[in-house]
């Protein structure tokens, strides 16, 4: 058994995603399968092998320190579910 | 000041060593953020330094400002730091209102500096602190608990600034060892223009990791790490209630949890961040948007080449050049402006006056005025003339601070109001002859005195005589009539 | 000479504009034979009688008509495709129309902005119809996970299309758009081509940009064109590629033209066939397919080689540590404050992202945040995610070691033909087996096409798969366009959803 039904629960609050218990039960179902499926690799030896960083032969391209956006405040906020003239609206963060 | 190191948490029966590493935020100088073109400047209007980037609308990627990475690379060498040409991205993930994204661009495993070290002055000597990493990650936006009762607003112009958070080991032992730290990084960044170290915008917290263990004990104790303290006064006043509740705990038989806590300012203790509690995994992990960042050795070369005078340097010129005490050789490299401006005045005064009138008195005025050296009522030319005037003898000390307190007024000239106030030096010998006189025929049983061998006397007509002529009287004249008159 | 054009018009209206090529319809525009607005009022009236195909999430025909018609009012045709109405997968964010990903955490969402891929487009002259279906943050094989319901397989009612760019195949396949693009992170263009008859064509990683397509799995998403033929498919990615400095991952290199270059000649050129890719009870036909390939290569003076890409087998596992991990972190910045879906439920912060994200996700996008979130958990990080991209290293080795003996490999594009709706939607894996030929190409962010290159017993079709060496479409382009031409594979559908 690669995961239990606690370790699907506590990935699910990590991942910020409620679940009831119908759907935990079926989803931790596939879990299951998925990673029984993914575990395959571990029929291949890989201590000497260096993991891939990046797929293109590239090294990163940077721009310059200049300022050309923003001052779109109606853009960032058009979509908001919940907003004023001015900010994102939130329900309370409880610390 | 003491000249030993002692800071101790003392109980009935032990004494107990205060552990402290400190993890620094702080903000790249920079007109564009890290990863987007928006703007960086404080105080914008709620929402409008935002780009579609930096509130991580679908479909955006991040593009590396390329300033940012040479500010790192400064801030780096200032900290006599491993450079490494090759760093890595990550992501780092978890939820909050004010991380559009889901997760902050940090570096993780591979960070663009690597080891390096800071050198304290303490009372009791020079203290090096070990640098463990420097990286480049991004800030966070700001979420507004105060506005209303059942919401918080998000603002998110901060978000996608550039920081670099700089780790030290955990060499530190004391408040005052963090105190000196602190400020010696904000000098150094100041130095190289990579941080401007104002933490009353932000642009300057710590993250403080404390532990505490019995005196002449090897092994580290748990450490609690206290999030995000914004000014020294907090870091130094968490440190303290948080070694001391450790201590206690201890003491009492318990065991101290590994855990983040947040520092309560108006209690003045820590308290453990509840909310956090729940499992903390940022499952970081290279971020696929951004290839691995590579710079040439020739690179760092040229910034080598270009990096200014950095403080410590900049002291052990001053004290062998100059001969200053280490104590006023510290002060005046402690930022740029300051030793800019001193160098200033001595290329045309005498460095000893210079020097003192610079800590002693325009130090005084800009403490009580709360202003930037660079905003000097007294320019550096001014308090040059100024000194001149003093060592040539053309007024006294005590004229000087008159006219020095004009010339905090007016920003003036100091020539200029000596003539306006008619400040000028008596020199003229029969006019000074006359006051000596006139002082002397006033005081006939105090020079009986003074011929009987009460030689202190003479201190006492000196005053007089610079009095009544309301402190213009030349002193080295004064001093030769003085001297003829009661000898006669 | 007005009467001749007038009946030359008619006669193509006749002839119907629905079994001609696009680079066929440029021409018609160019020689002034059909106007922009006579397009795209065709297809608009494909579009409107294809409901039961459920191609379609937003259509902006409004839009359409008046582009068109400007287009027509000062014709340019510097452009590489004139006043060509097309619809594109909803995943590319296109400016003021609704882009949803096929999701319902995304189901309002209007950007702002246009995706540099689109935008190149729209430069090149094409015009919006719409956008199309595709399976939730293009996360499944089939179009069944579609907040929007499943496409179908113009073909035969009841099949799939293929995923996740499903509803552009069907879209493609039943002449709802004369050509299109879609995305592929691990098969999603050329499984549904292979499923639907027609072309389709992965790019090199960092050929296109990335910039406003909303993200799956940022190290293996790439956008590119779906075609009725080579041709076309050389035309299209012409027009979408092409560096872009948003994109940190986008190769900076002189744009190709893979149009003008497409020639038949494949003399001397020398092919590898993957033994590893002979996988367990594979269907006959599908051996035959691909040995009627090889035939076809050789009759066309090209060298077999069999070669070896021995880690293949580990490919669909890596690729379920590697998507996921990215996804989840990817689909992080879905939490109801910013844009789109917000639930009504919960008292707190943390409860609103909950329900948020339990509402406006389907299950296989929570399937895989949950993989995702869990393989790289601390603990469990090394085992699976490292591990995954250590594998991915040697599948990448694989491939740098064959194109030193050979110029491209040629493979079935599916180990299947399309199958039934719901027929594979409750076990996950057996999904996820579509992608088996598909998915290396991604890990090692290689080029790769699908042709049509027969049918199966049922008449559906099968595609043959050519993957070469980062950048070197048009060797791939040019092998395809050789090997279409023997073919010969046609496909004439009834319309029986009209
Ligand atoms: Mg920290
Ligand atoms: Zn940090």
């Amino acid at each position: 058994m690669p995961i239990d039904k606690n370790q699907v629960k506590k990935v699910a609050k990590l991942s910020r995603i409620s679940l009831d218990d119908s759907k935990l039960e079926s989803l931790s179902k596939d879990l299951v399968s998925i990673l029984n499926f993914v575990e395959q690799l571990n029929k291949l030896d890989t201590n000497e092998i260096k993991p891939l960083t990046s797929i293109i032969d590239k090294s990163l391209d940077t721009r310059d320190d200049t300022v050309s956006e923003g001052q779109i405040k109606d853009q960032i906020l058009k979509n908001s579910p919940e907003k004023n003239e001015d900010f994102f609206i939130v329900p309370k963060v409880v610390d | 000041m003491k000249d030993k190191f002692d800071y101790f948490i003392k109980t009935e029966n032990n004494k107990w060593e205060v552990i402290i590493g400190l993890e620094v935020h702080a903000q790249v100088t920079s007109k564009s953020k890290l990863f987007s073109s928006s703007s960086t400047k404080f105080g914008g209007k709620p929402n409008t330094q935002v780009s579609l980037v930096d509130s991580a609308f679908p479909g955006m990627l991040p593009v590396i400002n390329k300033f940012c990475i040479e500010q790192a690379v400064k801030t780096g060498l200032g900290l006599n730091a491993k450079i490494n040409l090759r760093s890595i991205f990550d992501r780092k993930n978890y939820f909050y209102a004010d991380l559009p994204a889901g997760y902050q661009i940090s570096q993780y495993k591979n960070p663009i500096v690597g080891e390096g070290s800071v050198t304290l002055d303490m009372p009791y000597g020079t203290k090096k602190v070990g640098i463990e990493r420097l990286h480049l990650e991004q800030d966070a936006g700001k979420s507004i608990h105060d506005l209303s009762p059942d919401n918080t607003f998000v603002d998110l112009n901060r978000s996608g600034v550039a920081l670099m958070e700089i780790v030290s080991k955990p060499d530190l032992r004391s408040p005052d060892e963090v105190n000196s730290y602190v400020k010696k990084l904000r000098t150094i960044m100041r130095y190289l223009g990579t941080c401007d170290g104002n933490m009353q915008e932000g642009s300057l917290r710590a993250d403080v990791n404390v532990s505490v263990r019995k005196e002449g004990e090897k092994k580290f104790g748990t450490r609690c790490e206290i999030k995000n303290v914004n000014s020294i006064k907090f870091m130094e006043m968490a440190i303290e209630s948080e070694a001391k509740r450790q201590v206690e705990l201890i003491e009492s038989g318990k065991k101290i949890v590994q855990e983040t806590r947040l520092f309560d300012t108006k209690k003045n203790e820590t308290r453990s961040m509840r909310s956090k509690e729940e499992a903390h995994d940022y499952r970081y992990f290279p971020d696929p948007d951004l290839l691995p960042l590579e710079i040439k050795q020739s690179f760092v070369d040229n910034l080598k080449n270009k990096l200014p005078e950095l403080p410590d340097k900049k002291k052990e010129r001053f004290i062998n050049k100059f001969k200053l005490t280490p104590y006023e050789a510290n002060v005046l490299i402690s930022e740029n402006n300051i030793s800019e401006y001193f160098e200033e005045v001595i290329k045309s005064a005498d460095i000893k006056l210079a020097k003192n009138w610079i800590i002693v008195e325009l130090f005084a005025v800009l403490n009580d005025k709360n202003l930037d050296i660079k905003d000097s009522p007294v320019s550096s030319k001014n308090l040059a003339n100024l000194v001149n005037l003093i060592s040539s003898g053309e007024i006294s000390g005590k004229i000087a601070k008159k006219v020095f307190e004009l010339m905090v007024q007016s920003g003036d000239e100091p020539s200029k109001i000596i003539k306006d106030k008619g400040l000028q030096q008596q020199s003229d010998p029969k006019e000074l002859e006359k006051i000596v006189k006139n002082v002397l025929e006033k005081n006939l049983d105090k020079i009986t005195q003074y011929k009987a061998g009460k030689e202190k006397l003479y201190g006492f007509f000196v005053g007089e005589v610079m009095k009544a002529s309301s402190g213009k009287a030349n002193p080295k004249l004064v001093n030769d009539i003085l001297k003829k008159e009661l000898k006669k | 000479m007005r009467t001749f054009l007038l009946f030359q018009r008619l006669l193509i209206k006749m002839n119907d504009l629905n079994d001609i090529s696009l680079s066929e319809i440029i021409k018609l525009i160019k020689s002034k034979k059909i106007s922009s607005l006579e397009l795209a009022n065709h297809f608009i009236n494909n579009i409107k009688k294809a409901k039961k195909l459920n191609s379609f999430i937003t259509t902006c025909f409004d839009q359409t008509i008046k582009d068109s018609k400007s287009f027509d009012k000062k014709q340019n045709f510097d452009g590489l495709l004139p006043g060509i109405p097309i619809a594109v997968k909803d995943l590319f964010c296109t400016k003021n129309i609704k882009t949803t990903a096929g999701s319902k955490i995304l189901e309002n969402f209007v950007p702002t902005y246009e995706s540099t891929v689109t935008n190149n487009l729209w430069k090149e002259g094409a015009i919006l119809l719409g956008k199309l279906n595709c399976d939730e943050f293009a996360m499944g094989s089939s179009n069944e996970t579609s907040f929007f319901g499943n496409v179908v397989n113009p073909l035969e009612n009841n099949f799939v299309p293929g995923g996740s760019s499903g509803g552009s195949a069907t879209a493609l396949a039943a002449s709802l758009t004369p050509a299109t693009i879609g995305t592929d992170t691990g098969g999603s263009i050329r499984q549904p081509a292979s499923f639907t008859g027609t072309v389709g064509l992965k790019p090199t990683y960092g050929l296109c940009s990335r910039w406003g397509i909303v993200a799956f799995a940022s190290s293996l998403d790439q956008a590119g064109p779906m075609t009725k033929n080579v041709e076309d498919c050389a035309l299209m990615l012409e027009a979408m590629s092409g560096y872009d400095k948003k994109d940190s991952t986008s190769i900076n290199r002189k744009k190709e033209n893979y149009f003008k270059n497409l020639k038949k000649s494949i003399k001397g050129i020398k092919i590898g066939i993957p033994k590893e890719y002979r996988v367990d009870n594979m269907p006959k036909e599908i051996e035959q397919l691909w040995k009627n390939g090889i035939d076809i290569l050789k009759k066309s003076g090209a060298k077999i080689i069999d070669i070896s890409l021995p880690h293949t087998k580990y490919a669909l596992p890596t690729y379920y540590i590697v998507a996921p991990a990215e996804a989840s972190s990817n689909l992080a910045r879905y939490d109801g404050i910013k844009y789109g879906y917000r639930s009504k439920k919960g008292n707190n912060l943390i409860e609103m992202y909950e329900h948020t994200r339990a509402e406006g996700f389907g299950d296989e996008v929570k399937r895989r945040v949950l993989i995702g979130t869990y393989v790289l958990s601390s603990g469990y990080y090394d085992a699976y995610y490292l591990k995954a991209q250590k594998v991915r290293k040697l599948i990448k080795g694989d491939f740098d070691n064959s194109f030193k003996k050979v110029d491209a490999i040629l493979t079935p594009s599916t180990p299947s033909s399309a199958f039934k709706i719901g027929e594979k939607t409750n076990d996950p894996i057996s999904m996820y087996l579509n992608d088996i030929f598909t998915v290396p190409v991604n890990l090692a962010g290689l080029p790769a096409i699908s042709i049509p290159a027969g049918k199966d017993h049922k008449g559906h079709p099968l595609g043959l798969q050519l993957i070469s060496k980062a950048l070197e479409e048009q060797k791939i382009l040019n092998i395809a366009f050789a090997m279409e031409k023997e073919i010969d594979f046609k496909q004439s559908l009834n319309r029986w959803w009209e």
